[in-house]
């Protein structure tokens, strides 16, 4: 079975959700592996995607087109090779869930979303109802669209040397104008893929208290997250919701601060290695999966902690 | 122009969902049933544009059993003006809903589809970028704000990295994101108004779409279930424990 990735990428480099997402295609192929990198002036990626361990070609479609991302042109472009491949694989990210349900009904496909774990060649694991349950499902299909969740998978690492082969495709006429982006620039790392997560949220009452969570990353070298109620009150961004319809983390450090656990918000949080909750009702839903519960009013805990951290120095993220 | 707005009857985003003993799915008998959240919202933001003076109908769809027209009726209790039920007591994947969904859209000569980013119970993310697809018009996914405008949807996305902006040609379907709006409660002289308006049932094979799923449950299982851990009296405990215990700092 050969594999197509569709690379995440901003020209200059890979996407770390690609390099999950090239494992589960190794995985999951039988036969050769390709990337697909569509971008304008995306040669720099493709390079990084011919370094990956197991990926046999790098497709380089450069196009003003695909400058954006687009669903539109994309799809265009990956339903024109898909003939050539058993399987179609993106990160089950905002990029990937743009693009891949448009390309797997063009194919008549029924994509597989958000796959944790791979079983056969047409069998997979997928969470379900917020990851209340874990449903195992097999694709009818000739055809395999899969996203990958991609906390489940490893990075793939730099230990290849592919070939890489320009592609092209008709364009499709423009009918989505690019206005703008708001992207915060941040020294932080990345919320999916930090080692550490500190998340605030509603108990903080307000966008100049949520600065507590700033110093606490601070110490840290975290990332920040937040809970669906601290995002919509605006004392974070959208982009830092976790949850079951906002980010996925898995980090080795998960520490929630005045937030309740609600089910949608464990579904992003709960594979984390080791869970902190400080919260001052001890009835909170969130101690029941935290390791180390702290029962007590964030305002008096958290300027400790930070102190304590920051005077030992505590490990970089 | 007519707006279509697909709403979908899930288990309600407050219920515990348990897996059943056998594998075969989730506990679904004694659960209260409401509509799909994003869907609210996308019934919402349609009654604003029409508010507004943009549209003139709004059309909302359900694929469901029967019970899916008391969806029907809260979306049209909120404003929407008629529904269709196009009742199956299976289970039908984003594939055929959105091949359905098509088949009315095209039926009904609709300019925008307003569609729920996410289902709350399959978690998918697919119908509203299938519809785009099969009618093969722009889409403007995970919006957190929508502006008519020259007959084009400028529409404010909520991506990884932060927002975007695009603008979108008309026809065009856009999916909501939780910042859309908040979605109103019907009031009781809505809730009695709805149940006169309305309200079509017809049947997948009146539109002539197979909605034969593509995918076949194996099983289905409780995920790991997490313990409780420790109790730690104040900052300094904690502190000790991460340090010492769990070594993460
Ligand atoms: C369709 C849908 C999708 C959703 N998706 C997500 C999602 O992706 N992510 C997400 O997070 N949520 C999501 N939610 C929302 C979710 O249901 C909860 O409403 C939300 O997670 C609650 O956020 P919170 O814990 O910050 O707020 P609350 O539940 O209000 O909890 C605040 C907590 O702070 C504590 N607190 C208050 N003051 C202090 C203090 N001084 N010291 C210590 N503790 C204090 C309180 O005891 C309380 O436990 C979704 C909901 C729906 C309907
Ligand atoms: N059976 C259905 N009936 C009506 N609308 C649906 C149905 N299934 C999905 N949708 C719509 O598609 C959106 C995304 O669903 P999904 O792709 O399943 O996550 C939902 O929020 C609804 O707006």
């Amino acid at each position: 079975m050969a594999v197509l990735v569709l690379a995440e990428h901003d020209n200059a480099g890979l996407a770390a959700a690609t390099l999950s997402t090239v494992t589960a295609a190794v995985q999951l192929a039988s036969g050769p592996v390709h990337i697909l990198v569509a971008g304008r002036a995306a040669s720099v990626a493709a390079a990084a995607a011919a370094r990956l361990g197991g990926v046999e070609k790098v497709l380089l479609a450069d196009n003003a087109a695909y400058e954006y991302g687009f669903a539109e042109p994309l799809t265009a472009l990956i339903v024109g090779l898909a003939e050539g491949y058993e399987a179609i694989l993106a990160p089950a990210n905002t990029f990937g869930k743009n693009v891949l349900p448009r390309v797997a009904a063009l194919l008549d496909v029924a994509q597989i979303s958000d796959i944790v774990a791979i079983v056969s060649s047409d069998t997979f694991i997928r969470p379900i109802y917020a990851g209340n349950a874990l449903a195992t499902v097999q694709s009818k299909d000739r055809r395999k669209v899969i996203t990958v969740r991609t906390t489940a998978f490893a990075p793939a690492t730099e230990s290849g040397e592919a070939v890489t082969e320009p592609v092209s495709a008709a364009v499709p006429v423009a009918r989505s104008r690019f206005v703008g982006r708001d992207v915060a620039r941040s020294e932080r790392p990345d919320l999916t893929t930090a080692r550490v997560v500190v998340s605030g949220g509603r108990g903080l009452g307000s966008k100049e208290n949520f600065q507590l969570m700033e110093q606490l990353a601070d110490t840290l070298g975290a990332a920040i997250g937040a809970s669906r109620a601290a995002v919509d009150a605006g004392y974070a961004p959208n982009d830092a919701q976790v949850g079951q319809t906002g980010k996925i983390v898995a980090p080795e450090l998960y520490i929630a601060v005045g937030i309740s656990g609600a089910i949608q918000h464990l579904a992003g949080m709960k594979e984390s290695k080791v869970i902190v909750a400080i919260n001052k009702d001890e009835e909170a839903p969130i101690f029941q999966i935290a390791d180390y519960s702290l029962v007590g009013d964030l305002f008096v805990e958290l300027p400790k902690l930070c102190k304590l951290l920051s005077s030992s120095g505590a490990v970089e993220g | 122009m007519k707006v279509l707005v697909a709403v979908k009857r899930v288990i309600d985003y407050n219920v515990r969902v348990r897996v059943r003993a056998d594998g075969s799915g989730v506990e679904t008998a004694n659960v209260k049933f409401s509509m799909n959240p994003f869907d609210e919202i996308a019934v919402e933001e349609a009654v604003r544009l029409k508010e507004a003076g943009a549209t003139a109908e709004i059309i909302v769809v359900s694929i469901g059993p029967a019970q899916a027209q008391e969806t029907l009726r809260s979306a049209l209790a909120m404003g929407a003006d008629r529904a269709i039920l196009i009742q199956t007591e299976d289970a039908v994947e984003p594939l055929a809903v959105a091949k359905l969904l098509t088949a009315v859209a095209r039926r009904e000569g609709v300019e925008l589809a307003i569609i729920g980013k996410q289902a709350i119970d399959d978690d998918a993310n697919q119908t509203g970028q299938m519809l785009a697809a099969l009618l093969d018009w722009p889409q403007g996914t995970f919006a957190s704000k929508l502006v008519l405008e020259d007959g084009r949807a400028v529409v404010t996305r909520e991506i990884d990295g932060g927002l975007e902006t695009v603008s979108l040609a008309l026809p065009a379907v856009i999916t909501t994101d939780l910042r859309l709006n908040a979605p109103r409660y019907a009031s009781l002289p809505n809730i009695m108004k709805a149940k006169k308006k309305p309200l079509d049932i017809l049947t997948p094979a009146d539109f002539g779409v197979d909605v034969s799923p593509r995918l076949v449950t194996l099983k289905v299982e409780a995920p790991r279930q997490r313990k409780a851990g420790v109790k730690v009296a104040d900052a300094a405990q904690l502190f000790d424990k991460l340090k010492h215990e769990a070594k993460v700092i």
